[in-house]
């Protein structure tokens, strides 16, 4: 059994939220006392049926105004898979909290309303799905009942999202037509779609192949932590502790700590106190080096033969989370895992018309949930990947260095 | 298992790690909140596995309302013990001396809401910048939203509509000062996952989570302990039952279930089988409105 984690991407209108209770329900992950607080909310509407979109709604805010305002994460299990759902809100201006949603996921629901078809929002879904290189997509074409569960519906909706796919680089695509509402093809298959002869989505979502997603080529081992005891008996114990983000080490590796670039060699790995062989991503270890040499917090243990880009000057695609504007020539602090670097930005080159893919070379200024491609120049050398490589040494965050909040989400290019 | 590959305990125990080891890398004062809940012990048992040999880069807390089930109090001293590690105590009964605080009246009086004056002043006493708090997204809705770090102001407020985003593994505990982080290892665990490591892992509980003989008070539908703290009426219903604990809060507001197990395996097979939630069906304070989390958080509490 391992872990699943999904973003939803569509809007109230679209059925997310629904189909989010709707799979909390038939999974029976809903325990009686939430559906009665969800039912006592729902005594107060006209049509009396319990409206699954309130398993979903949290807070009160929410509820009054009848919107989503933030990412919230719902758990649920069964007994191939235990799944971690990040619920962030489709309107355009949340695009922030799905690019939130989506920095952890490994896949997407992208929901089309069977009656709009692909629409402006679909594709800005999509393309954000691609930015942030989730590495799988369902389509699920909701409100298949309102369309008379028609086969030419579905089959023009799927032309017409291959083009989407295409064009943005997304491979792994799986159709499934469903009723969130009615529950149709979302754990067992529907016999209202004779034609469908595949999948449903739950049976999807707990069969699909992940685990080759993760590098286990590329070693990089962030350190967080440095582990000195200092007692008697454990005098020159000194370790490294930290998660292996990607890749394999084995003890008798040949390594070099960056950016200082010192060579050494592992000749323990330890997992929770008990010495190993080896250790792999994203197993949490700590390593101790053969030369006693100076390492702290944000330095990265890579293999000889395998080494990240060191760089001071990076190209970056960038979506900006605050409601301060994104300035040309500011400086902000950049945290890639453990490290944390001080870094001005010298150029914008364009912004990234989310719904079109069209680069805007002429704007005024950088705003709340823009997206834009930049060059930051860092105070120091900065040992990354390319996002598109290795997306676990290439995603960071900006910070504003006056309000200390999280401004940006970076990835490096 | 197939090799180089973890699974799902073993991701959400290595995640929990990191996010121990990036509170030791970011903050200079940080504290764990234990209170010898099963979900403290977790952490406690986590932590052991982000730093031995070194000694935890913090010390224990626990603030004591003074109506906690004496079991999880042994349990509490006698594991700070055997790990050697630091336990710091602070009581909201010192709290309500010294500030004069009003104490809520009526049957199941609870302190909960004063524990929050207690934290934020133990916070200000040793400039705490961070605590470690085992709390879980699945328990309730309001957590479902709060990040893994949460930022509170000087008062301890948390704002759902200003929360940093967070991505990929990356935390930004940086604040100003006054301000103060509650940092959640355990926040995508769910209350079977935290069971279920319980077992893989061994992890001694105190005796209250096994059925055990107590005498109990029949409370629209729920079962509350009779203590020194709860108010009998001549009306009240009262009897011995054979029940267990699936959290341990405060002896007025945390209520027991019938049951007869009296292993992790037994403890497990009810909770699969339960159709309640588990704050639903022991957590008396969660009931008073639809919105209590949501308010109790937005004004400094856990």
């Amino acid at each position: 059994m391992d872990i699943l984690r999904f973003i939803t991407a569509g809007s109230v209108d679209d059925g997310k939220s629904t189909l989010i209770g709707r799979l909390l329900y038939d999974s029976k992950s809903i325990l009686i006392d939430q559906l009665e607080a969800i039912e006592k909310q729902t005594k107060n509407r006209e049509d009396g049926e319990i409206d699954l979109a309130l398993l979903t709604d949290g807070l009160r805010a929410e509820r009054e105004q009848g919107i989503t305002i933030d990412v919230a994460y719902k758990y649920f299990s069964t007994p191939k898979r235990k799944f971690i759902i990040a619920d962030a809100p489709g309107h355009i201006q949340y695009t922030r909290n799905m690019v939130t949603g989506a920095s952890n996921a490994n896949l997407a629901i992208i929901l089309v309303d069977a009656r709009n078809g692909v629409a402006e929002q679909t594709r800005r879904h999509s393309i954000i799905t691609s930015l942030l290189g989730i590495k799988h997509v369902v389509v699920a074409i909701n409100k298949m009942d309102l369309v008379n569960y028609s086969q030419d519906v579905y089959n023009n909706i799927v032309i017409d999202y291959t083009q989407v796919a295409k064009t943005l680089g997304l491979k792994d695509i799986k159709y499934i037509p469903i009723s969130a509402l009615n529950g149709d093809n979302i754990v067992d298959r529907s016999d209202k779609y004779p034609w469908y002869k595949g999948d449903s989505l739950l049976h999807y979502l707990e069969t699909i192949e992940i685990h080759n997603d993760i590098n286990l080529t590329d070693a990089r081992f962030p350190v967080q932590y440095v582990i000195r005891p200092q007692t008697e008996e454990l005098h020159d114990y000194r370790g490294y502790a930290g998660k292996i983000t990607s890749g394999i080490y084995k003890k008798g590796d040949e390594v070099i700590v960056q950016p200082a670039g010192i060579e050494s060699i592992i000749y323990k790995i330890e997992i929770a106190g008990k010495e190993v062989e080896e250790a792999f991503a994203p197993q949490s270890v700590v390593l101790h080096l053969a030369d006693d040499i100076d390492i702290s917090r944000g330095d990265i243990i890579v293999q000889k033969n395998n080494q990240p880009k060191i760089e001071n000057e990076i190209e970056v695609l960038m979506c900006w989370m605050d409601s301060k504007p994104f300035i040309k020539g500011n400086k902000y602090l950049l945290q890639l895992n453990s490290r944390v670097v001080r870094t001005v930005i010298k150029e914008i080159e364009y912004k990234l018309d989310v719904n079109s893919l069209e680069k805007i070379y002429e704007f005024d200024k950088v705003g709340l949930n823009d997206i834009v491609k930049a060059t930051i120049k860092t105070a120091s050398a900065l040992p990354f990947d390319s996002y598109k490589d290795l997306p676990n040494n290439g995603g960071a965050i900006l910070i504003d260095e006056t309000s200390l909040v999280t401004v940006g989400a970076c990835m490096l290019q | 298992m197939e090799k180089y590959q973890l699974d799902y305990l073993q991701q959400l125990e290595s995640e929990a790690i990191h996010i121990f080891r990036e509170v030791a890398g970011q903050f200079e004062r940080p504290a764990l909140l234990f209170s010898g809940g099963k979900d403290s012990i977790v952490l406690v048992h986590l932590a052991l596995k982000a730093f031995r040999p070194g000694k935890f880069p913090f010390p224990l807390m626990h603030i004591d309302t003074g109506h906690n089930f004496q079991e999880a109090l042994d349990f509490r001293d006698a594991l700070a013990e055997k790990i050697d590690e630091k336990l710091i105590v602070r009581k909201v009964e010192d709290t309500i001396k010294s500030k004069q605080l009003t104490e809520l009246k009526g049957k199941f009086a609870s302190r909960n809401a004063l524990q929050t004056y207690t934290l934020l002043d133990a916070i200000e006493e040793f400039e705490f910048d961070c605590c470690i708090g085992g709390a879980r997204r699945d328990e309730e809705k309001a957590r479902a939203k709060e990040r893994i770090f949460s930022v509170r102001d000087e008062f301890g407020q948390w704002n759902p509509k200003l929360q940093r985003p967070e991505l990929w593994n990356t935390y930004n505990g940086k604040i100003h000062k006054g301000e103060n982080v509650r940092v959640f290892p355990i926040s995508n665990w769910t209350e079977l996952d935290v069971w279920n490591y319980i077992r893989r892992e061994k992890i001694d509980l105190p005796s209250i989570y096994f059925a055990h003989d107590r005498e109990v008070l029949e409370w629209e539908g729920q079962l509350v302990a009779t203590s020194k703290f709860i108010q009998l009426d001549s009306s009240d219903k009262v009897s011995v039952k054979k029940v267990r604990y699936r959290t341990v809060g405060d002896m007025t507001c945390t209520a027991a279930v019938e049951s007869n197990a009296q292993t992790l395996d037994e403890v497990i097979n009810e909770i699969i089988i339960t159709k309640t939630s588990e704050r639903g069906e022991t957590r008396i304070d969660d009931k008073v409105s639809e919105a209590a989390m949501e308010d109790r958080k937005k004004s400094g509490y856990f």
